[in-house]
C-alpha cells in the first residue's frame, strides 16, 4: 500500500507539512481561519524533528504489524482491510495512551477534542488524508522530502 | 539593534509582516539563513531584524499565508544624482572595515544592454517561414576544429581526419561553476540535466568530485591558474578540457573561494586544507604569451591522447579579437568569451562593476576578426555572460557564436533570486553554500527537472524563431548578421556589432 515516506536528506524544516496537515484536518480548510478561528485548533499529525543540520518530518507508518492496534483496548485503532490503512476512531478513544506507549515511531499524539464540557483528550495520528488522492503534506512539500509511494 | 554601529544602519531591505495573517508556523524563521527572522515565545510573535535581510525572498516565498513582503528600505538619503545609494553605503562599509567590498553574481549596473537594441528579421510573402511544429528543425551543434575541406572516397565516406568534436543537442551549455562555489547537490543537478539534455556542464576550477565521474561524457573539466583538483584522471574524466584564463565577472584576477566554504569534500577534491581561502593566481604563471598558451594546450592534448577538444576561456576585454586570434593559432579547438555580465561566486565589487566589456560586442568582434583572418573554421566560439532568455541566445548565434554558456540563468532555475550574497556561503536557497543544513535545500531530482524544463523551453523558442526566419538549422544562423538590425544605437555601436540600422 502507499504510505508517506520522509526523505531526511531533502527536508528543509520549513514546517509547511505541519501547516498543510492542520489545514486539511480543519473545518474551513483555510490556514488563516484554521489558526485564528477554530477551537480547538487542529494539531499537526506529522511533526518536523529539527536538530540542525538534521531535520525530518515523521508521521504514522501504517505498519504491517501495528503495535498500536495490538495495544488498543477498545477497538479505536483498527486496520481497514480494504485499504490497509490504520484508522483511528476518535469517538471511541478513551485516552488511555497505550497506543502512544506502543508506537515505535512516536507518530501518535494527544489531542484535546471539543471545547467546554465536550472537551476530552483523544489520540491523533496521520490518516493519509482520505479525501485527497495525495496527502496534503506530500503535495505541499517544496523539496520532495515527503513522497507517497508503495514500496512493497 | 541597541548595540549597533550607527554607520552600519543603512540596510537595503525591510521584512514587512502582516501580523493579522501570521500563523506562527515559523517557516520564515527556519528558512532565513541570515538570522533576519526570529520567534519571540514571550509575546508569541515573529519579529525581523531588518539589517540582516539580504532580500533573497526565501521567507516570503515559503510563507503559507503570504503575510511577508520584502520591501526596499524606505529610509532614504537625500536624492543626489552623483552620490547614489550604493555609493554612499559602500563608502560607509569601507570606512568601517577598511576592506575591499566583495560581492557575488554579475555586473548589475545599468550599462547599455545590446541584446535589447537588436531585433530579429522574419519572413514575409517573398520567402516562406517554416513551422517547427510540422517540419524538422535542427539544433544539433558541433563544437571543435573544422577542417578546411572534406575529402571523400568513392563510396562517399569521409577520408579527412576530423578533429574531436563536442556534440550538443541544443546550442546551450552550463557554464563553469566550481564545486565549492556551488555545493555538491547543485553540481549533481547540473550534471544530471546535461546528461538528459545531451549537452555539457563545466566543472569550473574546483575539480570534479569522484561521485560525479559517471557524468564524464557530459562534462567539460576546467584547468585554471590555481590548478585545483587537476590530475591525469580528472583531465581524462571529461569530454573536453577548458583552460580558464579569465572570467567575465572579474577579468584579470583569479578565482576566489572564501575559506568558510572550503569544507571536507571541497578540500579533498581541490586538494587543499579545510578552511583555507582558495585564491587562484591572477595569471597562469606558466602562460605569459600565446606561445606559452600553446604549450599548455598541447600538454593537455598529449595528456588526453588528442581525443578531447581543448577550450580556452577568456574574459571579454578591449582587444579580445586579437587575443582570440592568438588563441585560435595556438591550437585551441574552442574559444569561450565571457562578457562582463557573467556571474561569480565572489569578486571585488569594484572589479565586477567596472572591468570588461559586454559579450555582445566581444562576440561580434571575435567572429569578424577570425573571418577576416580566414581561421574562423579552426575554432568554435562560445559566448558567455548574462544570457537571460532564448532571444539573447538567438542574437548571440546570429552575431557569430556557435553556442552559449549559461550559469546565472541555470542557478535561477534552481531557485537563485540574485541577492548577490554567494561569497558569504550562507545562501538561503541552498545553492552557493556548503553548509549541510542549507545545501539540502537543493534536491538534485527536482533541480535537474527544472533545468531540463528551462533548456527545453528555450530550445523550443529558438526553433520557433529559426522557423520565422525561414531557417531550418541553427548552423544557417551562425554569423548571419543580416538577420539582425539595431534599434537606438549610434553608428559606431552598429559598426562594432557589425549590424545594420533597422529600416536599412
Amino acid at each position: 500500500m502507499k504510505v508517506v515516506y520522509p526523505r531526511e536528506q531533502w527536508c528543509v524544516a520549513c514546517n509547511l507539512c505541519e501547516v498543510a496537515c492542520m489545514t486539511e484536518h480543519s473545518k474551513t480548510k483555510d490556514p488563516l481561519k484554521m489558526y485564528l478561528m477554530e477551537r480547538p485548533r487542529p494539531i499537526p499529525r506529522t511533526r518536523v524533528e529539527y536538530r540542525p543540520p538534521l531535520s525530518i518530518s515523521t508521521m504514522c507508518r501504517h505498519c504491517e504489524e501495528a503495535e498500536c492496534v495490538e495495544a488498543c483496548k477498545n477497538g479505536t485503532l483498527t486496520r481497514n482491510e480494504k485499504t490497509g490503512r490504520i484508522e483511528l476512531d476518535q469517538d471511541k478513544c478513551l485516552g488511555c495512551w497505550m497506543c502512544i506507549m506502543a508506537c515505535p515511531y512516536g507518530a501518535i499524539s494527544q489531542f484535546t477534542k471539543g471545547i467546554g464540557t465536550e472537551e476530552r483528550a483523544v489520540a491523533n495520528k496521520c490518516d493519509l488524508c482520505p479525501d485527497r488522492e495525495v496527502p496534503a503534506c506530500v503535495t505541499v512539500c517544496p523539496n520532495r522530502a515527503l513522497v507517497f509511494e508503495d514500496r512493497g | 539593534m541597541l548595540y549597533k554601529n550607527p554607520y552600519n544602519h543603512y540596510f537595503d531591505y525591510v521584512v514587512q509582516r502582516d501580523i493579522d495573517k501570521c500563523i506562527r508556523c515559523k517557516a520564515c524563521v527556519t528558512q532565513c539563513s541570515y538570522g533576519a527572522n526570529y520567534y519571540d515565545a514571550d509575546r508569541d510573535l515573529i519579529y525581523s531584524l531588518d539589517h540582516n535581510c539580504v532580500g533573497c525572498m526565501r521567507c516570503s516565498t515559503f510563507c503559507p499565508t503570504d503575510c511577508i513582503s520584502i520591501v526596499r528600505n524606505p529610509d532614504a538619503f537625500r536624492l543626489n544624482a552623483n552620490w547614489k545609494d550604493h555609493n554612499i553605503k559602500d563608502l560607509y562599509k569601507q570606512a568601517g572595515t577598511g576592506g575591499i567590498i566583495i560581492t557575488g553574481m554579475g555586473n548589475d549596473k545599468p550599462f547599455t544592454n545590446y541584446w535589447e537594441h537588436m531585433v530579429v528579421d522574419a519572413c514575409q510573402v517573398t520567402n516562406p517561414s517554416i513551422d517547427p511544429l510540422r517540419e524538422p528543425m535542427e539544433l544539433k551543434t558541433f563544437l571543435g576544429r573544422k577542417p578546411d575541406k572534406l575529402e571523400m572516397n568513392k563510396n562517399g565516406d569521409i577520408t579527412t581526419k576530423l578533429a574531436p568534436q563536442l556534440i550538443l543537442e541544443t546550442p546551450i551549455m552550463f557554464s563553469a561553476m566550481s564545486y565549492g562555489s556551488i555545493n555538491y547537490n547543485v553540481c549533481e543537478s547540473v550534471a544530471r540535466a546535461s546528461k538528459e539534455l545531451g549537452i555539457f556542464w563545466n566543472t569550473g576550477e574546483g575539480g570534479l568530485p569522484k561521485a560525479l565521474y559517471g557524468y564524464g561524457k557530459n562534462t567539460i573539466v576546467q584547468c585554471a591558474s590555481g590548478r585545483f583538483g587537476v590530475s591525469p584522471e580528472y583531465l581524462n574524466a571529461g569530454a573536453a578540457i577548458e583552460i580558464k584564463i579569465g572570467q567575465g565577472a572579474k577579468p584579470g584576477i583569479g578565482g576566489h573561494l572564501p575559506g568558510e566554504k572550503v569544507l571536507e569534500g571541497i578540500s579533498e577534491t581541490r586538494m587543499i586544507p579545510v578552511g583555507t581561502d582558495a585564491i587562484s593566481p591572477a595569471p597562469h604563471h606558466d602562460i605569459y604569451s600565446i606561445e606559452d598558451l600553446k604549450q599548455l594546450i598541447y600538454a593537455l592534448k598529449e595528456a588526453t591522447r588528442y581525443e578531447k577538444p581543448i577550450s580556452v576561456k577568456i574574459a571579454a576585454v578591449h582587444n579580445v579579437a586579437a587575443i582570440a586570434s592568438g588563441i585560435a593559432r595556438a591550437g585551441a579547438d574552442i574559444i569561450a568569451v565571457d562578457g562582463f555580465r557573467g556571474g561569480t561566486g565572489a569578486a571585488p565589487k569594484a572589479i565586477r562593476d567596472n572591468v570588461g566589456i559586454p559579450t555582445e560586442v566581444a562576440i561580434a568582434a571575435v567572429d569578424e576578426r577570425l573571418r577576416q583572418e580566414g581561421i574562423r573554421n579552426e575554432v568554435s566560439l562560445v559566448a558567455a555572460g548574462g544570457f537571460r532568455n532564448s532571444s539573447d541566445i538567438i542574437k548571440a548565434i546570429a552575431l557569430g557564436a556557435d553556442a552559449v554558456y549559461i550559469a546565472t540563468s541555470a542557478l535561477m532555475a534552481v531557485g537563485c533570486t540574485l541577492c548577490q550574497q554567494c561569497h558569504r556561503g550562507r545562501c538561503a536557497w541552498g545553492i552557493t553554500t556548503n553548509d549541510p543544513e542549507l545545501s539540502k535545500r537543493v534536491n538534485p531530482e527536482l533541480a535537474a527537472e527544472r533545468l531540463v524544463n528551462l533548456i527545453h523551453a528555450w530550445s523550443n523558442e529558438i526553433k520557433e524563431m529559426l522557423g520565422l526566419m525561414g531557417i531550418n538549422s541553427i548552423e544557417s544562423l551562425k554569423g548571419n548578421r543580416d538577420r539582425l538590425r539595431g534599434v537606438g544605437l549610434s553608428e559606431v555601436e552598429l559598426q562594432a556589432l557589425g549590424i545594420k540600422q533597422a529600416g536599412i
